[in-house]
């Protein structure tokens, strides 16, 4: 029982985890309409940034928020001088993104060194904290927070502001909303660089989980894939709950099926692709 | 062109007359340099031990002074990539196009496999830092020279230590589910068990396993947890293993605390007990020369990649020497490889088995915070060591290699 609980408490936390990455990954793939393949490199590129930043001294949550915004600067000259200049080539700004992700893993490699690292747990989350007996890391409750906190301020933005309802514009009829006078172009650069920077802030949150080390990049984009094909692309609620199934499935295939951990999480993706291609909450493209 | 031709010849005469003058043994062995091939991994995630495998060459290449039984040392670098596909293309380079005299390297199992058959046809001499038994036990290669260790070299004396000297009656084990983690806790049980000890489960997370927590909820009830993770992942299971307020006593590999990781380390490693064929703590006047050389040039404390790749350069320096410097008859080269014995190197004396593989120290090592630096004190050295531990090799060769379920479980 203890098991399950623990478990069970686990998925949410990483699931959590999974909201911070997938959430941009799953507006960028329903403004744009393109996988963003650097979506995992991103994510590497934010936890260096974020080790390099408290190396110098800075703490754990500064640390985070600058890699952030670090990472959101380099999200948005990555959209404004490159994909920008491949309009509606899908195909050609998806090769952009493969290609950027190894360049990114490359330079990591180099600056960083191949060392894995560890980034420490922030002080005032260290240790286990005892919820109706159980042990549960304090830090993973902290991620549950800020997951929480994120999602919330997420749907704020679009669903209570200007520029959420064109982000949601964009997201249903990209031509129709260029027609009412909606600069989609602006907007892909405004969600681009807010996915990236969440993805950079959800690389150090990370890291004292995962740590950071050269491959992370490469472990961490294909979860955030199923996140959004389960959830539906351009869907905030879809990535929340995508992540939350994604948590579950990975905690409890390891534990139950250690051998078929990855048919597991990767098997009702397949099933709904075939079932309901748009994903859960995603709607049919126009 | 004539004036060109004419230079090179002068100096080629001038260099030559210059080794015949300085070296009494006979000058025509001499007049071309030997070529050392190194396949080495310096992208993706086994870059890091990739890039100490070269350090550690280029250290042993400059402390010779480049020079090895009198001829000229050269070395050629292929980056395989961390693939078998990378490691095959490179070895071919290697050995057709650069014609080096021998091969070090390759890190990975899977590389040493995709080329071992070849290199062997080829007749050139392999020392390997990849740690597959099965390559100097049931499927042989002759041409390979191990001074490192096999996958469960260190972790026989590791499960003794554990069952007589910690008297741990009871281990969970938990390592990356391929190969290297199979050889590794197989070895584990064989040992800890036949000391009294019981090994209750053995948990196989996948090699890209971002949360161990899933396996993390099974360990309970047990004298130790006994980990055999590489590259990244010690560091990440450790975090998670303290996080989730373990407290069990940990025993890892060889993998689990490599000196040149303890700097990115923090204190969830601190008292990890781990067995390694190296360790820079060990006081020996080749291994203080060694570890300074790599701070020096480096800024960092070597592990076992750069020690071995070190160690190797020793071998062939000494098997060159017994042939005076002659590499053209191959079965006398990697006769004489395999004949080395050194008393004084980075990991203390050693000697080779008649499969190549080493036969000497491990080093029981435990994790300790000393000043603002982590360091792994060596609390016992387990000397003369061999593939077999104290097993009849006749025996022991006539079980399986070791696997995901062999030994089996007791239950």
């Amino acid at each position: 029982m203890t098991l399950w609980l623990i478990l069970a408490g686990n998925s949410i936390a990483f699931g959590g985890l999974l909201f911070l990455l997938s959430a941009g990954f799953s507006l960028i793939f329903g403004l744009m309409r393109i996988p963003n393949l650097t979506h995992g490199s991103l994510f590497m590129l934010g936890a260096y940034f974020g080790v390099s930043l408290i190396s110098r001294g800075l703490g754990f949550w500064p640390a985070a928020i600058l890699a952030g915004l670090g990472v959101a600067a380099f999200g948005a000259l990555v959209e404004r001088l490159l994909l920008r200049r491949l309009p509606g080539a899908e195909l050609a700004q998806v090769l952009v993104t493969l290609g950027l992700s190894f360049m990114i893993a490359d330079v990591c490699l180099l600056g960083w060194g191949g060392d894995p690292i560890s980034i420490a747990t922030p002080p005032e989350l260290r240790g286990a904290s005892r919820i109706a007996g159980l042990a549960f890391p304090t830090y993973r409750l902290g991620v549950i927070v800020i997951a929480v906190v994120f999602a919330a301020a997420l749907w704020g933005l679009l669903e209570k502001t200007r520029l959420g309802a064109m982000i949601r514009a964009g997201v249903d009829d990209p031509a129709i909303a260029r027609v009412v006078g909606i600069r989609v172009s602006r907007l892909f650069t405004i969600v681009f660089s807010l996915g990236a920077g969440l993805a950079g802030f959800a690389g150090v949150i990370g890291g004292p989980i995962l740590s950071v080390y050269p491959g992370l990049d490469q472990d961490m984009l294909p979860l955030a894939l199923v996140v959004v094909i389960l959830g539906g692309s351009g869907s905030l609620v879809g990535s929340f709950i995508g992540s939350l199934i994604v948590g579950f499935l990975y905690n409890f295939g390891q534990a139950m099926f250690p051998e078929l951990a990855y048919v597991v999480l990767f098997l009702p993706m397949l099933v709904i692709l075939v079932v309901r291609p748009q994903g859960l909450f995603g709607r049919v493209a126009p | 062109m004539t004036r060109r031709l004419t230079r090179r010849t002068l100096l080629r005469g001038a260099a030559g007359s210059a080794l015949a003058a300085s070296l009494p043994l006979p000058a025509i062995a001499k007049a071309n340099p030997i070529k050392i091939g190194l396949l080495t991994i310096k992208t993706g995630p086994l870059a890091s031990a990739g890039i100490q495998m070269e350090q550690g060459t280029v250290l042993f290449l400059k402390d010779r002074d480049h020079t090895l039984a009198g001829r000229k040392a050269e070395l050629v670098v292929g980056d395989t990539g961390g693939n078998p596909a990378g490691a095959k293309t490179k070895a071919q380079e290697l050995i057709e196009r650069d014609k080096v005299d021998l091969i070090l390297g390759p890190l990975a199992a899977f590389e040493l496999l995709a080329i071992s058959d070849y290199v062997a046809r080829q007749k050139v001499p392999l020392l390997g830092l990849a740690a597959a038994e099965d390559m100097t036990q049931r499927r042989p290669n002759p041409y390979f020279v191990r001074a490192s260790a096999t996958s469960a070299q260190p972790m026989h004396p590791l499960a003794d230590y554990a069952a007589k000297d910690l008297k741990y009656k009871t281990a969970i084990t938990v390592s990356d589910d391929f190969a290297f983690g199979y050889e590794q806790m197989g070895g584990f049980q064989r040992v800890f068990e036949d000391a009294g000890g019981r090994v209750k489960s053995k948990l196989w997370p996948p090699l890209v396993t971002p949360d161990y927590t899933p396996y993390l909820a099974q360990i309970a009830d047990a004298d130790a947890v006994v980990a055999g993770f590489a590259g990244a992942n010690p560091l990440k299971f450790m975090q998670q293993y303290r996080a989730a307020g373990l407290t069990l006593p940990l025993l890892g590999g060889e993998g689990m605390a490599d000196d040149s990781l303890l700097r990115t380390f923090g204190d969830e490693s601190v008292g990890l007990i781990s067995a390694s064929p190296y360790s820079a703590e060990f006081d020996s006047p080749a291994n203080r020369k060694f570890v300074e050389g790599m701070v020096r040039d480096t800024g960092n404390t070597p592990g076992i990649a750069a020690a071995c790749l070190y160690i190797n350069g020793m071998v062939v320096d000494a098997a060159l020497n017994q042939t005076d410097g002659n590499t053209d008859d191959r079965e006398a080269f990697i006769r004489a490889l395999r004949a080395v014995s050194l008393t004084d190197s980075p990991r203390g004396a050693f000697h080779f088995d008649h499969f190549g593989n080493v036969v000497g120290n491990i080093f029981i090592r435990r994790c300790e915070r000393k000043g603002d630096k982590l360091v792994n004190t060596i609390v016992k050295t387990y000397p003369d060591v061999s593939q077999f531990w104290t097993y009849d090799e006749k025996w022991f060769l006539s079980q399986p290699v070791y696997s995901r379920d062999y030994p089996a479980m007791r239950s």
